[in-house]
């Protein structure tokens, strides 16, 4: 039996365990997943959390109902890959060999990384949403919030999500608007960005919407340190922004199982061509979804286009034959924006988020770029197809490679 | 697009002041540029310039972070010797493309 071995059953590992499991001859292929926990997490439902428009049993189910019978599974830490040997060796010693890997573990918080974030005040008046523990805490301090700054921090990128912040204030907004305290609730949202976005045309849209909403944006502000004593956060050219209650997103980092195993950029994400999807050190590893350090949204959507690449380029290199398909860093993000309404946005390396309708040209349903209740739905349709046929590994009728079919080019 | 003279030679910049050609960049065209800016370089800031350009020119991509684990300077220090948007400016004073944040 020849082997194929998946590190990680999130999104990625999920969803390419079940594609693999339905294309490859089971006489010939034996297959491994490895994870350390056994609780998938519905991780966009996160967002919601704080609000209390999802509670935590909308966003969780057992890794094992998306497993195909037949496969392996392991629930273990990973020590390291070594490469040079086909070989994964998990925390205590067992070796798995394989004679292809695909590396699909993902991206982590990190807050111990900056200064002061977690201590006395993390989970009291600091928070994350891109945790379980950090959505329900900051769900409890807001149902008691009078009042006062709430800021909303990016500390480093690339991270997980990059529009889930942008949510996170919009969402805000409205949810203290329906309190009838928004008069008393200054929002602010930090970035080391130069703006509400990375690319152009979406910025504009979005800045817009944020002075609509009398949202403050602190751009290019690179975060030090937290000062817990007085409540503010401090940067590297030492301006300071005061909190009363401060949302972060840690800093992102790829699995420290990629650093051991000397595949990881500074990072940890592993260097992987932005095209084929094959790592960088051997020809049979392949990478998928956010632990790949390919210069696109670490997202979902990504990791579900690009597993559609992976599929093929696997099954190329099964056969020895040329790695054809090529990635183009597709990503399709909903955004909510509060109040029943929705932005959708559409992009690839090369190509910026433009206007336009999506999925289908001139028809839609949805609008690119537009603020609409039927974007909104199709964020909340969204979690049942996340369930029943994203991680089942089911087709999806939108291309994996990005179209311009539908979009408006702009000129800024 | 503007054209400038600097140490006898002519470069092109864009709009937003980045050197079309980045082959034709030097440490006199770096102290040149950084005049424009109202910026006098020092060793450290070319050794800054340097490590951005090998990391750049190796297909890397360019972040704070990885300036302030280079060991040439920390964070701080970066800030200080190009202040505001310290990846910005000096990929400006090093010849190299505006950086784009790949999200």
């Amino acid at each position: 039996m020849k082997k194929i071995v998946i590190l990680g059953a999130g999104t990625a590992g999920t969803m390419m365990l079940n594609k693999l499991h339905n294309i490859l001859d089971k006489e010939e292929w034996e297959l491994t997943i490895v994870d350390q926990y056994k609780t998938h997490y519905y991780q966009p439902g996160f967002l919601f959390i704080p609000f209390g428009i999802y509670k935590k049993q909308d966003v969780i189910k057992p890794k094992h109902d998306f497993f195909p019978s037949g496969v392996n599974v392991i629930y273990s830490k990973i020590d390291k890959v070594d490469g040079e040997n086909n070989k994964v060796i998990l925390d205590g010693g067992q070796v798995l060999n394989y004679d292809f890997l695909i590396i699909a573990t993902g991206t982590q918080t990190r807050p111990e990384e900056t200064p002061g974030l977690k201590e006395k005040l993390w989970y009291k008046d600091v928070f994350d949403f891109y945790t379980i523990e950090g959505a329900l805490a900051l769900h409890e301090r807001f149902k008691d919030f009078e009042g006062g700054d709430l800021v909303m921090c990016i500390a480093e990128v690339p991270f997980k999500c990059p529009v889930a912040p942008l949510e996170f204030v919009f969402l805000a907004e409205a949810y203290f608007t329906k309190k009838g305290i928004r008069d008393k609730v200054n929002i602010s949202f930090v970035t080391p960005m130069s703006g509400a976005f990375t690319k152009p045309v979406a910025t504009k849209m979005l800045s817009e919407l944020m002075s609509e909403k009398n949202i403050n944006i602190i751009p290019d502000f690179y975060i030090e340190r937290v000062d817990n004593d007085n409540k503010k956060l401090i940067s590297y050219d030492e301006r300071e922004v005061p909190f009363d209650i401060l949302t972060i997103v840690p800093v992102n980092m790829g699995n420290d199982m990629v650093e051991r195993s000397g595949l990881g950029d500074d990072m940890n994400f592993v260097r992987t061509d932005k095209f084929t999807l094959q790592s960088k050190d051997f020809d049979n590893i392949f990478v998928l979804g956010d632990a790949a350090n390919i210069p696109t949204s670490k997202a979902g959507s990504v990791a579900h286009f690009a597993g559609e690449i992976l599929t093929e380029n696997l099954l190329s290199a099964i056969e020895g034959r040329p790695l054809n398909a090529k990635f183009d860093g597709h990503a399709n993000c909903y955004i909510e924006t509060g109040y029943g309404k929705g932005a959708l946005i559409d992009f690839n390396y090369d190509t910026e988020p433009l206007p336009g309708t999506f999925p289908l040209p001139g028809i839609g349903p949805f609008g690119l770029l537009k603020n609409t209740k039927i974007n909104h739905y199709g964020k909340i349709l969204f979690r049942w197809i996340y369930w029943h046929m994203l991680l089942k590994g089911k087709e999806l009728p939108i291309e994996a490679n990005m179209t311009m079919a539908g979009k408006k080019k702009q000129n800024i | 697009m503007k054209e400038l003279d600097i140490a006898g030679v002519t470069v092109k910049l864009d709009d937003e002041g980045y050197l079309v050609d980045s082959s034709q960049w030097n440490e006199d065209i770096a102290k040149g540029l950084a005049k424009e800016s109202g910026l006098e370089l020092t060793d450290k800031h070319l050794e800054v310039l340097k490590f951005l350009r090998d990391a750049f020119n190796a297909g890397e991509t360019l972040t704070i972070r990885k300036v302030g684990k280079s060991g040439i300077v920390d964070i701080k220090t970066f800030y200080k010797l190009f202040p505001k948007g310290p990846l910005k400016l000096a990929s400006k004073l090093g010849g190299l493309p505006k950086p784009t944040s790949c999200v």
